[in-house]
């Protein structure tokens, strides 16, 4: 086991130095330049000694090469558009929003979607689980972007239960959250629905019932814990995005996240935040996915991930 | 000896029947036939496909009942409330909305349709074959690690370089927004796949199946698969909507279809402001039609599912 956690921590650093070179590849390949906007207003030796700053006028393998030694010690780099900050700085400011409005959408969304899903398999075919299936389309046709002006005005303006705009307390965090969760609510319930279907017509449910356990019991320790796979798979790339911010919910909210980085940074060509976000965001990524596969090995001893150790 | 003739007269030949009436009993269906007569039996599967067939003559037919076209303009009919001259209304340069709306259906039922059954295809062959692969010796592992890890490389990307990227390469149009958008999108469906496989692969009819001989691909689609539809198909339900989202959004940064023609997508992106002014219409129609398209396929899902799950029988 503990050679298998080795290997997985090795392959997490390769895959990341895999992803950042195609994502340092990818963006010098693209057109444009951090500094395109200016270069028609400012003289010509300003706009090299610019380049010079940021090491853009090292040739790209060296540029490269800067970049990963000073990855290795943790430094992101500067920002090409702020002056004053640098992406470390910026991740450090805005983690805190994104995440706490990421983690409150996910509680809200693995609880309710998981309670939902349930109830809708075990009365399957009833107006309860016809009424849970309407809402999980509604959920997912309804994107995020249409969901948070409507809380807004229902919950916010109409009635006024919540503040909206910033986060200056938890208060404000509610609105955002919600509307973070309406779609992975939905998927969720889905997913639940259909793998408890499946998972209550075992054998081993049969069994357990013969021997005269309540349902509840039985749903709750046979019954979950089979059927929660393709969530838990789901909830890997779900973590990892909400935790990072998403950028409508935070513009529509003006929450004070790392969300727009992400989507500024690639239209300003603002090189070291594009990478810097990149890295994050992926570290975050690999290493809940591996979270997950030793989760799979938790919640199910019959997965087996790799044929020697264990 | 007593008893032995007890028995005997409790055992006696049964009465030879007619030749055919074994064969009468029950006509022996191939696996197709029995999935879709449990299909067709299935009613709230079958109003999910008369749903569909009819949005999809309606993509075809619709935009010709008017005597608008999608394009045409008129800015003094703009804004128009629903009436019998505009039957879904008029958007806000006065483009009649039924023609819009029908319009975009075969853009967006396209690219939802493609995008999905692209998803299917490859993320189910390399969940599959990851999922299988893992634990299964050496060489197995290193298969599992390689697929796993580039699954993990595609979500790592930034996925607006990727678009900006194709682009550059390619033409605006529909086939480049199908490509941008299963570029990444088959990698939810193979890690899916991947986790249900791994459950499924060690519990015994398995084991039964490589005892008997079976090979990997016989495995693969005849055993495991079919214990994975509910989850594949609740993904293509899901990739179906989110594809016709991806679609606005890529016409948003001009990779998408071109201003005049119309999309679901991009009709209910360019219907935001009406939260404001109340002209509730022009966002209603599109996000209706994408309601009604994810609720037809949810239900014609889950009825196909039950008529392909092999532990539900007749």
């Amino acid at each position: 086991m503990s050679r298998y956690l080795l290997k997985r921590i090795l392959m997490m650093v390769l895959t990341l130095w895999i992803i950042v070179t195609l994502t340092f590849s990818l963006m010098h390949m693209i057109p444009g330049d951090p500094f395109a906007s200016e270069s028609d207003q400012l003289p010509e030796q300003i706009l090299l000694n610019l380049r010079a700053k940021y090491n853009l006028d090292e040739p790209l393998p060296m540029q490269y090469l800067l970049y990963l030694k000073s990855l290795v010690m943790l430094d992101l780099g500067p920002s090409i558009k702020s002056e004053t900050r640098g992406v470390n700085d910026m991740i450090k400011d805005g983690f805190g929003a994104s995440a706490l409005i990421g983690l409150q959408a996910i509680a809200v969304a693995l609880f309710f979607g998981l309670l939902f899903g349930t109830i809708a398999a075990l009365n399957r075919n009833t107006w309860i689980d016809y009424t849970a299936m309407v809402m999980a389309v509604l959920g997912i046709a309804v994107p995020s972007f249409i969901m948070a002006p409507l809380l807004i005005n229902y919950l916010a303006i109409k009635w006024p239960l919540f503040p909206v705009a910033t986060l200056t307390s938890w208060k404000h965090s509610v609105l955002p959250s919600l509307a973070l969760a309406f779609g992975p609510l939905a998927i969720i319930t889905r997913y639940m629905r259909t793998s408890m279907i499946d998972v209550m017509n075992q054998n081993y449910i049969r069994t357990a019932e013969a021997k005269g356990i309540p349902t509840f019991l039985i749903v709750i320790k046979h019954g979950i814990r089979n059927a929660i796979l393709p969530i838990v798979t789901f909830m890997g790339p779900l973590i990892a995005g909400l935790l990072t911010g998403t950028f409508v919910v935070e513009k529509i909210f003006a929450v004070p996240g790392i969300g727009k980085y992400f989507v500024d940074g690639i239209f300003n060509r603002d090189y070291p935040v594009i990478l810097g976000t990149t890295v994050f965001y992926s570290a975050i990524l690999v290493l809940i996915i591996f979270l997950i596969d030793l989760a799979y090995m938790f919640i199910d001893p019959r997965i087996k991930l790799s044929s020697r150790g264990r | 000896m007593a008893v032995d003739q007890s028995v005997n007269e409790l055992f006696r030949p049964r009465a030879q029947k007619a030749d055919g009436q074994i064969a009468q009993m029950r006509p022996s269906l191939t696996h197709f036939q029995q999935v879709t007569r449990k299909l067709v039996r299935n009613k709230l599967a079958m109003v999910g496909l008369t749903l569909i067939v009819l949005l999809i003559a309606m993509a075809i037919i619709g935009p010709h009942l008017v005597p608008y076209s999608y394009s045409d303009q008129s800015l003094l009919n703009a804004n128009q409330k629903i009436s019998s001259e505009h039957w879904f209304g008029t958007d806000e340069l006065g483009r009649d909305m039924f023609s819009r709306t029908w319009y975009g259906a075969r853009i967006s039922l396209i690219i939802g349709i493609s995008a999905a059954l692209i998803d299917l295809v490859i993320g189910v062959t390399v969940g599959g074959i990851a999922g299988y692969m893992a634990g299964r010796g050496k060489k197995g592992d290193r298969i599992d690690t390689i697929i796993m890890r580039l699954i993990e490389v595609l979500y790592g990307l930034p996925y607006l370089l990727v678009v900006i990227m194709l682009m550059v390469v390619m033409e605006p149009g529909i086939v480049t927004i199908i490509i941008a958008l299963s570029a990444t999108g088959w990698v939810g469906m193979a890690r899916l796949v991947r986790g249900q496989i791994l459950q499924l692969k060690n519990q015994e009819f398995i084991m039964a199946a490589q005892v008997l001989g079976a090979k990997f691909p016989r495995i693969l689609l005849r055993h495991l698969i079919p214990n994975t539809i509910g989850v594949i198909i609740v993904n293509l339900t899901f990739t179906i909507p989110s594809a016709i989202f991806a679609e606005s959004f890529l016409s948003f940064l001009g990779l998408g279809v071109q201003a005049p023609i119309a999309s679901w997508g991009t009709m209910t992106n360019d219907a935001l402001g009406v939260i404001l002014t109340g002209d509730w219409w022009r966002l209603f129609f599109p996000a209706l039609m994408i309601s009604l398209t994810m609720f037809a396929f949810n239900v014609f899902g889950d009825g196909l599912q039950d008529a392909l799950d092999p532990r539900i029988r007749e």
